[in-house]
This record gives structure tokens, sequence and C-alpha cells, in this order.
């Protein structure tokens, strides 16, 4: 089996609060849907999820409340927060700014 | 997110742990379910569906650490690892009881010398900027430290270009008329800038002013700040107030700050102004007083001393009657107060600093060989997934752990060891070093405490944790441990007993030397036989006993009624007793020899008939005085061995003459020659001394001395209550026996003290050294066990077991004790100013102190060895 990519360092934060600005979700949604949605490139290590999720909480950046799932399991589920919203605008520009610049240098250094 | 509101949540998540941690779990363990059943979806059966989610999810306890950790305080670890330390020190009590127990000795002795190394040599002397001030001496042939003249003093402040001002001193104390009687008072006199000089400012009421020396000026006198809340309870309106000094009176004008002391003149209460009147202000042969002068900025100290030599000088040539080999001499205040005990307690620090050396390096091997133990702990833990610096971390835990309650018990037993050492200490000798007055806990002492605990912990928590290379964990854990680093730390620890038994020979060869010099010194002939004598001081009131007459009958008074006490033997009277400074010194010269001035200095005393008898003085020849020479009988003297031989050389002195001035009247008879009886500490040097009879040159103040066939000491209180009957206002004073009078005077003390002191260090030094020897070899011998068991299986003897074991053993001995010897030679070489009448290089006492220590080091690594040849073959293959 093909070793799969790492996440970028610094991007976990930045994926669970993009996944968590289209609906709240539970740890396992928040892993199932970064690893659909990047068609099985990205898979969120279990043991870096939950640290991560509580430095979030810790930063108030996301809330989590105990609900029922619609197989009625009882579930944490966690929600972004209106700094949380901010927080991932701001991650998303120095993101951008960051791919765009590795983008100049690779470009770059094709046409050399 | 503010810190704060972050740190609320953290608080919160802490008093909520449970909730947090169950919450967690729950979370973690429905992540596994939907795992699980997405698995089993694609066909998975649910058992290996339930295996590959956990997998999948990793090492849950790891998770939910780190989500601890995300949430917790860094100190919360810090806690756990203190508990875990605490742990494993009450897991161990013997262990954790030796470690904090010579840790503490050390501690405790290095912190209580470095109090009075500290109140002694480095907090600054209470004067504005104490490196410029000098105090200045006159210089004659037999030494340099004698009193200055008034009129040269006049004439060196006159002349000089390099102080700023130049006052003088006189020490003495005086005689205070009080409403009971006559009563001695701690004191000096002192110039008008005296305090100027210094830059010491009074707290209340003034300074002399300038002028106040002149003889029309009114008498005035400051008070110290103790004497003022002694005497006058500290009452301001003392200010104003009259006190009868030496039968003249003197207005109070101001206290000096309570932290002021000036040691040379110390004890002292009363700091009166030095008046221009009397005998000594006109005759340029008194010498009587000290100079303290301060340094002009921007000259150093040698162009001082030049310039005010270069003024001697000039003045011996204008005077040659009066200053014939009369020169300046001048040293550091510095020097002049803390001169004396310097050499003493750098010793004394130093030998505190190598026992605190020992008692580390024990500590820490003893650490050394536990963290042995331990690889298999450290193992396990790291396999547990303890992350490196967790583990170093516990290692530094444990070690300032251990030094913390080391250090914290060391800083208690400072304490009581300073009390014990400043209760030890004579009063007298108190008074003369005032800067020990609030010896204590201070800023830089406890500086220096936490100090050296933190250093300590730093060496136990790096000596076990070097042992233990992270790399070897997973050697640890199969029982390995013969690895290269193994080998590095064993030479690292038997060097350390190296270390350690070559400053245990330090200590004892500067012990033993300083053992040696005691003895020495107590049995220094001083020509008196010490015992079943008694003294006190005796001072009549100016004024009721000036006239000679007066005087004489006082003195025959005392005499017959002391006479008829029970148990009396014979009494004696001095102006100045034995074993004292020394000082009075007067200038004589023969008579029927050419004198041109030289100086002939030699120690005077007015001694009763009965004195020299009663002291139990050595006649050479000649006679003692008699009780009827007086003033009607020709002037007669005694001359001691040391006068002797320094001006008689080849002669009998007696029955030649010798004389004060070229006068008739002052020519005095040489009638008997004595043994030297020490006059100065028991340390110095002889020197020559003449005895007058007391009735032909009386005092009103004087000491009586009386030989008693009863207990001496019982015998004071009888003695001051006879001699008060004579007169109830006289003064009675300085109750004392010879016996005290040596064992207190400060050489003894000095010299007793820091032999006991080096002494006991040694002691600990080595007990601490045999016992580190004893760790390193029960150490080698564990180590070497399965290769001793191979040996004797091979068919070695017990005898040659013993004999691989003392030699290693030996080995070591040798090369510490041959470090030490050369160490003890060095440091005593260092000492040598601490040392009487015994060489630096003593081969008896050096040779002396090796046998023990090598002896007592040999005895340490013979129980080891006993166990190494004791050991049966088939155990010891067994083991392992």
């Amino acid at each position: 089996m093909a070793k799969k990519p790492d996440l970028l360092p610094g991007t976990l934060d930045m994926l669970i609060l993009k996944t968590l600005q289209r609906a709240p979700l539970h740890g396992y949604g928040i892993a199932l849907s970064i690893k659909r949605l990047s068609d099985d490139v990205l898979t969120v290590e279990e043991g870096s999820l939950y640290p991560a999720l509580q430095r979030l909480l810790l930063q108030g950046w996301v809330k989590a409340e105990w609900r029922m799932t619609e197989t009625h399991r009882r579930a944490r589920f966690y929600t972004l927060t209106a700094a949380g919203r901010k927080q991932l605008g701001i991650e998303l520009t120095q993101f951008d700014q960051m791919i765009e610049a590795i983008g100049r240098v690779l470009s770059d250094a094709q046409e050399a | 997110m503010n810190v704060i509101s972050r740190f609320v949540k953290k608080i919160s998540i802490l008093f909520g742990r449970k909730l947090f941690a169950t919450d967690l779990d729950e979370e973690m363990a429905f992540h596994r379910e939907q795992a699980e059943k997405e698995l089993i979806a694609s066909g998975m059966t649910p058992e290996a569906a339930r295996y590959a989610a956990m997998r999948r999810f990793g090492n849950a306890v790891r998770v939910k650490e780190r989500s601890h950790e995300v949430v917790g305080f860094s100190f919360e670890t810090v806690f756990q690892d203190l508990r875990f330390a605490l742990r494993q020190l009450r897991k161990n009590p013997g262990f954790a009881a030796t470690a904090v127990l010579i840790l503490a000795l050390g501690i405790a002795s290095s912190v209580a010398i470095f109090a009075f190394v500290d109140a002694a040599l480095i907090k600054p002397l209470p004067y504005m900027d104490s490196s410029r001030l000098a105090v200045l001496y006159e210089s004659i042939p037999i030494g340099p430290k004698f009193h200055l003249s008034y009129l040269d003093y006049l004439d060196w402040k006159r002349e000089n270009k390099v102080f700023s001002s130049l006052n003088v001193y006189n020490p003495g104390g005086f005689m205070q008329k009080t409403s009971e009687g006559l009563r001695p008072a701690d004191g000096a006199r002192v110039s008008d800038g005296f305090f100027k000089t210094l830059g010491v400012s009074p707290v209340i009421g003034r300074d002399f002013q300038y002028g106040e020396d002149k003889p029309e000026a009114q008498r005035t006198a400051l008070l110290s700040y103790s004497a003022w809340q002694k005497r006058y309870g500290g009452n301001p309106n003392v200010l104003g107030q009259t006190v009868v000094l030496d039968n003249e009176p003197y207005v109070i004008i101001g206290v000096l700050p309570r932290d002021f002391s000036f040691a040379p003149a110390e004890p002292a209460d009363f700091w009166a102004i030095q008046k221009q009147t009397g005998y000594c202000e006109t005759h340029r042969g008194c010498h009587d007083l000290f100079g303290i002068a301060r340094i002009k900025d921007g000259v150093s100290f040698a162009t001082a001393f030049a310039d005010i030599k270069t003024i001697a000088q000039q003045l011996e040539k204008q005077y040659p009657d009066s200053n014939r080999d009369q020169w300046a001499f001048m040293l550091p205040l510095t020097d002049v107060i803390v001169g004396d005990i310097r050499p003493i307690l750098l010793v004394l620090l130093t030998g505190a600093g190598l026992l605190l050396l020992i008692a580390s390096v024990n500590v820490a091997s003893l650490l050394l060989v536990r963290s042995e133990s331990r690889r298999r702990e450290m193992a396990v833990r790291g396999a547990l997934g303890a992350s490196p610096k967790r583990l170093v971390r516990q290692f530094v835990t444990e070690g300032l752990l251990l030094a913390t309650i080391g250090g914290g018990l060391g800083v208690g037993g400072a304490v009581e060891a300073m009390r014990l050492l400043d209760a030890l200490m004579p009063k007298d000798m108190l008074a003369s070093m005032p800067y020990l007055r609030d010896l204590g806990l201070n800023g830089r002492v406890g500086v220096f405490a936490g100090l050296l605990a933190l250093l300590a912990g730093a060496l136990f928590a790096f000596a076990p944790m070097s042992r233990l290379k992270f790399a070897q964990i997973s050697e640890g854990l199969s029982q390995g441990g013969r690895g290269a680093a193994g080998i590095v730390w064993r030479r690292f620890g038997v060097n350390l007993v190296v270390i350690e038994l070559a400053m245990a020979m330090v200590l004892l060869g500067g012990a033993g030397l300083l053992g040696k010099s005691f003895y020495r010194l107590l049995h220094t002939d001083i020509g008196i036989q010490p015992d079943h004598v008694a003294t006190l001081r005796v001072a009549g009131e100016s004024g009721k006993y000036d006239k000679d007459e007066q005087e004489v009958a006082l003195e025959r008074e005392i005499v017959r009624r002391i006479q008829g006490l029970p148990g009396v033997i014979s009494v004696g009277l001095t102006t100045k007793l034995p074993i004292e400074d020394g000082d009075s010194t007067t200038g004589i010269r023969i008579v029927g020899r050419p004198y041109h001035g030289e100086h002939q200095e030699v120690a005077i005393r007015s001694v009763s008939s009965g004195y020299l008898p009663t002291l139990g003085a050595r006649l050479v020849s000649g006679r003692y005085f008699a009780e009827n020479e007086d003033a009607s009988k020709p002037g007669v003297a005694m001359i001691n061995e040391t006068l002797a031989k320094q001006y008689f050389l080849g002669e009998n002195p007696v029955g030649k003459q010798i004389a004060f001035d070229e006068t008739e009247k002052s020519r005095m008879l040489i009638v008997g020659i004595v043994r030297d009886l020490q006059e100065g500490q028991l340390d110095a040097a002889p020197r020559a001394a003449m005895y007058r009879p007391f009735n032909q040159n009386p005092s009103n103040n004087f000491a009586v001395l009386v030989r008693t066939a009863q207990d001496e000491t019982a015998t004071l209180p009888i003695l001051s209550a006879t001699i008060q009957q004579i007169d109830p206002v006289m003064a009675i004073y300085d109750p004392m026996t010879m016996d005290q009078k040596i064992h207190d005077a400060p050489s003894t003390y000095l010299h007793r003290s820091s032999a006991w002191l080096v002494g006991g260090f040694a002691v600990m030094a080595l007990v601490l050294g045999a016992v580190g020897l004893y760790g390193v070899i029960a150490y080698s011998v564990s180590q070497r066990t399965r290769e001793i068991g191979v040996r004797m299986a091979l068919g070695a003897q017990r005898g040659s077991v013993y004999r691989l074991i003392l030699n290693e053993a030996g080995r070591l001995i040798v090369i510490g004790v041959a470090f030490g010897l050369a160490g003890s030679v060095g440091a005593a070489m260092l000492m040598r100013k601490l040392l009487f009448g015994v060489p630096p290089w003593d081969a008896p006492t050096l040779a002396g102190v090796a046998i023990v220590l090598a002896g007592s080091a040999l005895l340490a690594s013979y129980i080891p060895a006993r166990r190494a040849a004791s050991v049966s073959p088939v155990e010891a293959l067994r083991i392992e």
C-alpha cells in the first residue's frame, strides 16, 4: 500500500474549521468528510484529530455539545463560532498567500 | 481569544477533569464504533472490522494524553514528576536520609562559614567610600604599628598633599562617675573631624565642629546608638546631658547611626573629643594616637604612603632628639579591621567548600549507583511511550527535590551553627569585631545557599542521567548495560573517589597542622603558672587617689585585706596583666653608654613586690622587689631575659643602671632578671620588658591578682566584695581567672576555633571519603560478580580475590593520598600565617594523617572485598 501524503503542517486546524463551516459535525464525521472531499488523499489521523479539537475548543473557535445522531446515538457535535469563522478567514488568506508563493517559486524553477 | 479566558477555561477543565475524561472516552468510543460499522458495511467480518478500527485509531492512551496536554497546565506534569520523585525517596528511606543528611551537612557548613565571610569581608564597611580610608601609624625599628604623637600628627596634617582629611583616635575607655560610684565605660577619644573623615553623621544631634578640640571649648561627646538605647532608653532628651568621664564633664551632643562601628576602637559607648591639653599634646615623644585619613580622589595608596613617609623623614631631621628612627606606616582601613580574620575565614571557607564538594560527589555517586538499578524502570517507561524529555525531567525533578530538601535542612543547620559559633566567641572578642553583630541570613547568604542547592541539584540530575543513554533503552529492557557509556561512567565514578580522597587528605592535613599549632600554642612556655590565679581590675576615683602616698596606701590596704582571706597564698598588683595586647611601652637608655636618641623600646609595668612570685615567674638572677621599696628608697627595676639579651649581651645586667631620660632621678638600678612572661598574645614574639616597683610609681588603676589554694573561680566574688569594702565607690571590674584569660585570648580563640572547625570538616570528609570508596568498590564488586564467579570456578583462591579487590582499592587510595599530600602542602603554604611553631611541610603530621586516611579507606574497601571473596561461584553464575 502506497504511503499517503501527510497533511501539510498547520493545515489540520484550517481543514476542520472549513469542514464545520458547512454544518456541525462530530469527530468521526469531520474525519470522514475530509477524507471524502479529498478523494481519499487526505486522512486525518485520529491521534491528531482529538487533540486538535481540544485546542480549537480552548481557543473558542468551535463549541461542542452532545446531540443525537440520525441513528439515535449520543455524539459530540462541534459547531463553528463567530471567532472560528474569523480565524478560518485569516487562515485561508494565509494559506492562499503561501500556495501562491510556492507556485511562483515552482513555475520560476521550471522556466529556468 | 485572550489569555485570560483561555486560562479560565483551563481551570474549569482542571476541576471538571473527570467529566472531560469521560466525554473524551465516549467520543473516541463512538469514533471507533462508526469506523467499525463502515468497515462491516464494506464487507469485513465484525471481528476483523473491530481490530482494523482499533489499529486505525492508534494508541488510544496516547491520544488521550495528548488531548490532556492541550488543555492541561504544564505544571501538572511537574506535580506528577514531583509526586513520583517523592514516592521514590519514600520507597528508599535509607538512601533518601543518607543523601539528604550528607548534603545538608555540606550546605550547612558552607553557608554558616559564608555568612561570616559575608559579614567580615563582603559587606561594605559602614563608611562613605571606605576604600579611600587609611590608618596611619608611626613605625620604629621593633615594629611598624606604633602610636602617633600629637605634634607629629599636626605636622602630618599640615604638610601632606595626599589626604583630603587626616584625624586621630585614641581607643581606651574611661572611668565614668555615676551615682553608684566609679564604673568603667567603653569609649575612645577622637579629634574634631574624625566622623567627617569617615563620612558618618549622627542620627540625632550634631557632629563635632572644627575647633571643638581647642582648650577653651567645652568638652563634648557623641553616643553610640546601642549606648543611647542601653543607657538612656533611646530618649532624645539625652542631648545636652552631662557625663563625667575620667573626672571631666562632657556634654552629649549627638547619637551615632545604628549601623556605625569602628572596629579599631570598639567596644565604644562614648566618643569624646580629644582635647589639645595635657602632657602628650605638648611632647613629641609621647605617643598615644592613631591616625585615620581619607586619601584624595586620584591619589593612589602608594603615592599617599610615599608622601607621608617623606614628611616623617623631614621631621626626623628636624627633631633628632624625639624623632630618631621614627617613620610613617600606613594600612588600608579594611586591612586593619579584617586583616587578622581574613586568612582564617578564607581557610575555613575553603575547608567548608571542599567538604561540600565531597558531600555532593558522594550523593552523586550514590545516585549513579542507584540509576543502575533504575535502567529497567526507565526502559519500561520509554517503551510505554514516555518521551525522552519527560524521562530527563524526571531526573531533574528528583535531583532538585533532593537538593531542595538538603538545602532547606542545610540552611536551618547553618543558622544554628552561626548561633553556636557566635555564642562560643569570647565577649571581648565579639566586641572588637562589630561587623559580626548582625550575623545571619541576609540576601547575599540566601542567594549563596540557593546557588549551592541549585548546583548540587544540577549535579544530582546529570550524574544519573548521563548514565542512561536513551539509545540504550532497548538494551536496558534486555537487562544489558555493559555498553561503552557504562565503562566511561564507571571510570568517572572512580575518578570521583580519587578526588574525594585527595580532598579529604587536604582537609585532614590542614586539621592536623592547625591542631598541632594549637597544641604548641597552649604548651608554649609563657613564663607563668596560670592555674589557681584569680584576677580583677580596680580603679580608684581621681581626686581621691591622686597623690602617690594615697595610691600606695590603697595598694597596701588591698594586699593586707586579701592576704587575710582563707586559702590565699599570695597577692600581687600590676598596671597591666600578661596575655593582653603587650602594649604600654617606653624608651630607655643605659646609664654609662653614649645615647643619641636610639629607639630602645621596652614594655613597662609597675608591679607590687608580690606580683612576680604570685604569677609563678622564675627568677634567673638577682632578687624580687621588696614591699618597702617605695619613693624613699633608690629607684630599682627588674628586666626580662629578652631585654637582658637585647641590651646587655655578654654582660651581667644586675647592678647596671637604666634610665628614661638624662636626669638623675629617672635612673633605676637593675636588681633582678626574670624568665620572659608572655606579655602579649600567646603567638606573639618575645619582647623586652621591664618592671618597676608599684610603690615607686603607683597608679589608681591597676589589676589585682591572687594565688589561692581554693577554687579560683569561687574566689572572684569574695575578692570583689573584700576590695569594695575598702571604698564603695571604687570601680571593680573584669573579674577573671588566669586560665580563663588564656582560654579567651583572641589568639587562643582563633587558633582553637580554626583547629576545631577544620578538624570537624576533616572528620566529616574522612567519613564521607571512606563511604565514597566503599560505594565505588561495592559497586564494582556487584558488577564483577560473574567475573569473580568464573575466576573461582576456574580455581582462583579466596586470597587472590581479596587481592584483586584490595588492589583496585589500594590503587585508588594511593593516587588519592598522593594528590592529597601535594594539595596539603600547597594549602598549608597558603595558611602559613595561621600556623604556630609548625612548618607547612611538617612530615610527622602529614604522614600521620596519610596513614589514618589510607587505613580507614582500606577498612572501607575490606567489607566489599570480603563479600567478593565469599561469592559462591555456582550462585554467581546462576544469577546471570
